[in-house]
């Protein structure tokens, strides 16, 4: 851990943030596309069936 | 969608290992800046970000023409995908740059040109979003918001200069000129262009899975639309 | 043509409601602001041209979905559609209606509200000169997400959402011009580029909407 001397408390928090709505839109990214294409595979098994 | 899935994966870890590598220097193993302290290690997010936040319109201004003059499907897709990642870095540039801007101009947020800019941006984003989830028939969406693009990309530009006009700033100038006389020094200078890779590539990255779902969604329905017809 | 625009005009007077709406809405603004920022006149006169000038944009908000919501209805849009009129020209005369039964009458009250707001009085002819510059532009702009929205159950807000961005040059040049004229401080540039705003859109939004209003009536 470097030392960050008295600004600290203000880059730990931009990365923080940062570091959290990266997370938040790649999660919701790969949410959105497995449930898709587990929709996709599950119609697609019916209609060849 | 063959090609995109075979480049996703490598494109994804890419985007990873330099993402990580960019910002484990940048937090790490960069010296502190004589004046602004630790702070500006903020500098390997915020940058970054704000490159991509304007990429990522002009990215969905070409996707846009493209839809409107080639009617490729894939294209608007691709426009539609990357407005929430767009819309995310432009969250972070503003973000970061409230942080950053709190210790160094002693204020959260001032009415400077740039930053006034970004909130613009970040409105015409979300407008756009809105348009793209109040029409239910894909190809009249996806018409209306390539023409809402197009028309917003000329006013966000003209905002950047009214916004300009009405107040000069505290916004430091260009960090990152080519010549060297200009940029900051290379110990910040490589691990931020690392960083400027990584976040070109995980938005890259984000958008083709973005878009590999769109075309899923799209398949979807059509065979839905299909069983309700047989 | 003209009786595009004169058919909109006696629409409009005869339902009332549209361009009075507006104009209680502007009054509105101009009374609750010093309400809610306290009595200090000297504090009002800073403002005024801002206040006068966003009060000017949100009336003339308030009657866009008007502009082709009513036509789209009861079918006479499709009607239009189909005349020889073409619709660059159509969406030109109702952007001209709707300025004429909003934009005018809020350029002509502005200077009276101006008077309770205590606009200093180097104020005034950059205030009316400034709204009639910037309004048409107004008028423009909201045709266009107008058009955009046309087809849309519940266009309104989303209407505001996509208009207000793509006003904000509009303001800050003629907020600006109001600003510069009450300080005594040269205001030709700020009305210059408001016009410009102003014959640009006039140019060529009415393209982009009747885009937008093909593929909505498609």
């Amino acid at each position: 851990m470097p030392d960050l001397g008295k600004y600290a408390d203000a880059v730990l928090a931009a990365y923080g943030i940062s570091l959290c709505l990266l997370a938040a839109v790649i999660a919701l990214s790969w949410i959105q596309s497995t449930r898709m294409r587990r929709r996709l595979e599950e119609v697609e098994g019916r209609s060849s069936e | 969608m063959h090609l995109s899935g075979r480049f996703l994966p490598w494109v994804a870890a890419i985007a990873a290992i330099t993402l990580v590598a960019g910002l484990f220097w940048g937090f790490f193993l960069t010296p502190d800046d004589y004046r602004q302290g630790s702070t500006v290690k903020i500098i390997y997010l915020h940058v970054p970000t704000a490159l991509m936040a304007i990429n990522g319109w002009f990215m969905m201004l070409v996707a846009s023409l493209i839809w409107l003059i080639r009617r490729h499907h894939v294209s608007a897709l691709v426009a539609k995908a990357a407005a929430p990642v767009g819309m995310t870095m432009t969250l972070i540039a503003l973000a970061t740059g409230a942080i950053w801007g709190e210790p160094m101009w002693g204020t959260w947020w001032a009415w400077d040109p740039r930053l006034t800019s970004f909130l613009i941006l970040f409105l015409f984003y979300l407008g756009y979003q809105a348009l793209w989830h109040a029409i239910d028939d894909p190809d009249t969406a996806a018409d209306l918001t390539s023409v809402l693009c197009i028309v917003g990309s000329v006013f966000a530009l003209l905002s950047r200069y009214a916004v300009l006009f009405w107040n000069q700033g505290l916004h430091q100038g260009a960090s990152l000129s080519l010549d060297s006389q200009q940029h900051v020094d290379n110990v910040f200078w490589v691990p931020l262009v690392i960083c400027m890779c990584g976040f070109g590539l995980a938005f890259l990255a984000l958008v083709l899975v973005r878009t590999r779902t769109e075309i899923r969604s799209r398949r979807l329905q059509a065979l839905l639309l299909r069983e309700r017809m047989a | 043509m003209i009786a595009v625009l004169t058919r909109d005009l006696k629409l409009a007077i005869r339902s009332g409601g549209g361009f009075g709406l507006g104009l209680a809405f502007f009054l509105l603004i101009a009374v609750l602001t010093p309400l809610a920022v306290g009595a200090q006149s000297d504090l009002h006169a800073r403002m005024a041209p801002g206040i006068l000038w966003l009060g000017a944009l949100l009336s003339c908000l308030l009657s866009l979905d008007r502009i082709f919501a009513l036509d789209y209805e009861d079918g006479s849009l499709e009607l239009l559609a189909t005349s020889p009129v073409p619709m660059e020209g159509l969406v030109a005369m109702k952007s001209l209606a709707h300025w004429i039964v909003t934009g005018l009458p809020l350029t002509l009250l502005a200077p009276v509200l101006g008077i309770i707001l205590a606009l200093p009085a180097e104020g005034y002819f950059w205030l009316v000169v400034s709204l009639a510059l910037g309004t048409p532009a107004l008028s423009l702009i909201g045709a266009f997400g107008a058009a955009l929205t046309v087809g849309l159950k519940r266009g309104g807000l989303l209407l505001s959402l996509l208009v207000l961005p793509l006003y904000v040059p509009t303001l800050i040049f003629g907020a600006e011009a109001v600003r510069a004229g009450t300080s005594g401080q040269p205001a030709t540039t700020a009305l210059m580029f408001l016009a410009a705003i102003s014959a640009g859109s006039a140019a060529l939004l009415p393209f982009a909407s009747a885009y937008a209003l093909r593929i909505n009536l498609r």
